[in-house]
């Protein structure tokens, strides 16, 4: 399907979209410099960020909730990102985190 | 030592690589195929720089939903960004007004999630070198993507599933991250509501799993401490 509307709407969404996507990128950057530091409760809430933010990001990308416990787990997905889990443990290393966790997928993939 | 750190910045980017470029070869592809003419489609990728938003934005284009439905839609799924802003606000407050702007452009998940755990760790790593070189790699490698998307087409096969890399770099960070209980109970709940959420309309799983995770995180730690 190709869109039936015409170059000047086009250009009018990309500009709001854009407009509006960097003022919520600027929002708190452009606050937080200009009042006097960050307030004491919301620095509380902010160290959690980002691990909440990270494993709301990964999460639904390795859990694909089956009907059984059983059906959840044995998934090439949740193995897989278990086992680059545990190479992230160990290794600390993006690199090698990335790489077994591309390899376990897809011997997962071939063999489950 | 400032170029050094850029340099840090941009080698933390690079394994994103393996998941940024195929995402944005499809950003290209969706918009090309979605009627955009080569330079609206560019044009789309660098004024916005944020993925999921613009192919929501070009498949709504192509189904011909209303200019508003269109906006809301890509503007809502970048709503998470507003949590990005906060919580790296912080380390940009010594920055020129100049330096805000740049660095509020390139900033996405990949860019905040390398940033927000090298500052986190290590205190002598100049914040505005550091984040270029890892926002600005990142950013220049979905421009080059999307452009290779626009006019090459795909060409990596869907089986193969790279862009299960671009999960695997977060994973990384998050084992680095979850450092003592009241943040892994943040990971542990932000994760669960989020694939309970994954069906939400407008990306409202990902927003509502953050902030669960940060208000039991808080909750623990009060309780804690």
């Amino acid at each position: 399907m190709t869109t039936d509307y015409g170059p000047l709407a086009i250009w009018a969404v990309v500009l709001a979209v854009g407009v509006a996507t960097f003022a919520i990128r600027y929002s708190f950057i452009y606050l937080f410099g200009r009042i006097d530091g960050v307030p004491p409760r919301v620095e509380e809430g902010l160290r959690f960020v980002p691990a909440a933010v990270l494993a709301a990001l990964v999460a639904p990308s390795i859990v694909d909730p089956g009907p059984t416990v059983v059906a959840t787990v044995v998934d090439g997905r949740f193995l897989a990102g278990v086992v680059a889990a545990l190479v992230a443990w160990y290794t600390d290393n993006m690199f090698a985190t990335i790489a077994v966790g591309l390899f376990a997928l897809w011997t997962f993939g071939a063999v489950l | 030592m400032f170029p050094d750190d850029f340099r840090a910045g941009v080698r933390a980017a690079l394994p994103s690589l393996l998941g940024l470029v195929p995402f944005g070869l499809v950003a290209g592809i969706a918009a090309v195929n979605a009627g955009l003419s080569p330079l609206q489609a560019i044009g789309l990728s660098f004024v916005v720089f944020a993925g999921a938003s613009q192919l929501a934005a070009v498949d709504l284009l192509a189904q011909d939903a209303s200019l508003a439905v269109v906006v809301v839609t890509a503007v809502v799924i970048n709503l998470r960004m507003a949590m990005y802003s906060a919580s790296i606000a912080p380390y940009f407050e010594s920055l020129r007004r100049r330096w805000e702007l740049v660095c509020s452009y390139l900033l996405t998940d990949v860019g905040y999630a390398l940033s927000i755990t090298e500052f986190a760790d290590d205190e002598g790593t100049s914040r505005l070198w550091y984040y270029l070189g890892a926002a600005g790699a990142v950013w220049a490698i979905w421009q080059l993507a999307t452009i290779a998307g626009v006019f090459l087409g795909t060409g990596i096969p869907e089986q193969w599933n790279i862009g299960f890399a671009v999960p695997l770099v977060f994973l990384t960070l998050l084992v680095s991250e979850v450092s003592d209980r009241p943040r892994l109970v943040a990971a542990l709940i932000g994760g669960s509501v989020a694939v309970v959420g994954v069906n939400w309309p407008l990306n409202l799983g990902l927003i509502g799993g953050a902030l669960a995770g940060v208000g039991s995180g808080v909750l623990v730690d009060r309780r804690d401490g």
